[in-house]
């Protein structure tokens, strides 16, 4: 930064000094201006209204926001539902779901992922027509396949009649109207959309493991299966990582797959946090309890990403 | 144990045996990625060949079958004619609404997002690493934590446009729901824009921006002729992976136009899907939903390498 100051002053040597140094302060300042506002706007509209969020959650607010702090009672509505689960609330739900979808759906698109990359990288021909199938979904837009999903999984149109018409008539399909079952059929939704793109992180992972790890693995005589769970699998720990992150994230933010897949499920019961936070937020007039949870949504979030983050910035100026 | 076997016979065993075990294990490797090809192509598939169907051939026929009789009526009757809400004039003004907030969002978040990886990488200042970081996160943030201040936000301004629109004439576009789209989009956008843009700079050689600095060139003329004219990979990456996000995006838009003339494309076709009155016509919905996927499927199609390549910047390195 000094180096670009001193280069700016000697090289205006012919105007006149006050102009001069106005000028070249004003060169200086350049880069922080154009960066400036949209460093403003991130610091209102994304920590301001965070703050703004976490105030409101220890309010009493309802239909409009209240500004008289009134203590933690959102919470504690929360934390009692959460553990007086006699009739089953929608809070209690929205987070054992997100547990199960959670857990599935991680698991499922890594375990997945990881498989498809693996066959993928057996000097496939036709990789090029496959990748991209496997990919699409995370294009468009889950509202658009969601109709086609909905279709599928209803029992008197989709696959269970398909099936009875081709003469398997006890085959039962019917998840996605039993309030019990509900959450795992958006795990499968999740799962064909976000596996593709797990996949190809761990296919680029593989095509950047050294060949000649692997010739010399295979010389020893190291089976396929030893070689990829000894020597590959170790060496993409770091994908893992990059991989779960994104999947943890997109499972806290999923929203759009339950309403288009479900509308929320047979009573809420398909509802996941980010629901919960819209619906009491702008349908049930809870504003306090809505804040309140997504108060909790952004801290798990935080605990997630902060470290990785963190570490990723870290590294850099090494 | 091969390390037993090998010597004993070394060739014979290992071309005879080898080649079917090797015919057998490719044949295995095909069938499984075909079969997974298949899962992902499924919801699409459905969507295709129900959206040329007649209703009758729908009730009565396989989901899985082809058209007999394709029609394009289903298709017209989406654009023109199909209710959404209670308006039945087709969802061809929501698909225009749709583009009206995307191309304006695009633009401006890519514009700032390439200003500010400039700045973040070849004008460093004392903190800029924190400044990056800060815009960093605001990715990850779940949007819930944001949205109650932001619509509150919106709403005030909404009422001073009502105010100038009545006191000077001209709203100025405030409380236009696609300009607010258009901005909540470039707010909670340019934290990606920025990390494509820095991540990109950051490879650039820095030796370039010196010697033109000493030349004399300022900023912007460095921005114009040294920047701009290498970065079209980049650019190609952000617009896509913005235009993908925005066009998708249902949180939002139904958040701040989750009614009225003013929906985007998703908040709509989720309103035609879930229309309950009288008999649900499948194959409209189909082509309602196919309709929406388009745009996006178009640009995947066109240039799929870069929108992994946008999914992977924002995934692997942060």
């Amino acid at each position: 930064m000094s180096t670009v100051a001193t280069s700016q002053i000697k090289l205006t040597p012919e105007d006149t000094r006050p102009r001069a140094t106005m000028r070249s302060r004003l060169q200086d300042a350049l880069p922080k201006i154009v960066l400036a506002p949209s460093f403003a706007i991130t610091i209102v509209f994304v920590y301001g209204f965070i703050l703004w969020t976490i105030y409101l959650s220890f309010t009493n607010s309802k239909t409009f926001p209240s500004y008289a702090i009134t203590g933690g009672r959102a919470y504690q509505r929360l934390w009692n539902w959460t553990f007086d689960t006699d009739p089953p609330s929608s809070w209690y739900t929205s987070i054992t779901n997100m547990g199960i979808f959670g857990f599935l759906y991680i698991a499922i698109c890594l375990a997945l992922g990881l498989f498809l990359a693996i066959l993928l990288d057996q000097k496939i021909r036709g990789e090029g027509v496959l990748r991209p199938i496997y990919l699409y979904p995370m294009a468009l837009s889950f509202i658009v396949t969601g109709v086609a999903w909905k279709w599928f999984l209803d029992p008197g149109l989709g696959l269970e009649q398909t099936l009875h018409q081709w003469g398997w008539t006890s085959f039962h399909f019917d998840w996605i109207k039993n309030k019990d079952f509900v959450i795992y059929t958006v795990v499968i939704a999740g799962v064909w959309q976000a596996s593709g793109f797990i996949m190809a992180m761990f296919l680029a992972g593989l095509r950047g493991i050294d060949g000649e790890i692997m010739k010399a693995a295979q010389i020893d005589g190291a089976t396929t299966f030893q070689l990829y769970r000894r020597i590959v699998i170790p060496l993409l720990r770091p994908i893992f990582l990059s991989a779960f992150i994104v999947l943890a994230h997109l499972a806290i933010k999923s929203y759009d797959l339950v309403v288009a897949l479900t509308s929320g499920g047979p009573g809420g019961s398909a509802w996941l946090p980010s629901n919960f936070m819209y619906e009491y937020t702008f349908k049930r007039n809870e504003m306090a309890v809505g804040s309140a949870s997504a108060v909790i949504m952004l801290m798990t979030i935080v605990a997630i990403i902060v470290p990785y983050l963190y570490s990723e910035l870290r590294e850099k100026p090494r | 144990m091969s390390a037993v076997t090998t010597p004993a016979h070394p060739a014979p065993s290992r071309d005879s045996g080898g080649i079917n075990v090797k015919l057998v294990n490719r044949i295995v490797i095909y069938g499984l990625l075909a079969l997974f090809a298949l899962f992902y192509l499924m919801p699409l598939f459905v969507m295709l060949v129900t959206s040329f169907k007649t209703m009758d051939e729908i009730q009565n026929g396989n989901m899985l079958s082809l058209p007999k009789a394709p029609t394009f009526e289903p298709w017209l009757k989406a654009w023109g004619q199909t209710c959404v809400g209670l308006t039945c004039a087709g969802i061809k003004g929501y698909f225009w609404n749709s583009i009206k907030m995307v191309v304006p969002a695009v633009i401006i978040s890519t514009l700032l997002g390439a200003l500010n990886g400039y700045v973040l990488t070849k004008w460093r200042f004392r903190g800029h690493t924190l400044v990056f970081g800060l815009m960093l996160f605001a990715c990850f943030i779940p949007f819930q934590s944001v949205l109650l201040p932001m619509a509150t936000i919106l709403g005030s301004l909404g009422r001073f446009g009502v105010t100038l629109q009545n006191s000077v004439g001209t709203s100025f576009g405030l409380g236009n729901p696609t300009v607010n789209l258009v901005f909540v989009h470039v707010v909670y956008g340019i934290g990606f824009t920025t990390l494509f843009f820095r991540n990109y700079y950051e490879a650039f050689p820095t030796e370039l921006v010196k010697a033109a600095q000493v030349d004399g060139a300022s900023f912007f003329q460095i921005f114009r002729r040294i920047m701009l004219p290498n970065s079209m990979p980049i650019f190609v990456v952000t617009v896509i992976y913005q235009f993908t996000n925005i066009w998708n995006d249902f949180l939002f838009a139904s958040a701040y136009a989750g009614t009225g003339d003013a929906m985007p494309m998703t908040v709509a076709l989720n309103n035609v899907v879930n229309t309950s009155t009288g008999v649900v016509e499948y194959n409209v919905n189909m082509a309602a939903a196919m309709i929406a996927a388009l745009p996006t499927l178009l640009v995947y199609v066109l240039a799929g390498r870069y929108f992994v390549r946008g999914l992977m910047a924002g995934a692997v390195k942060g």
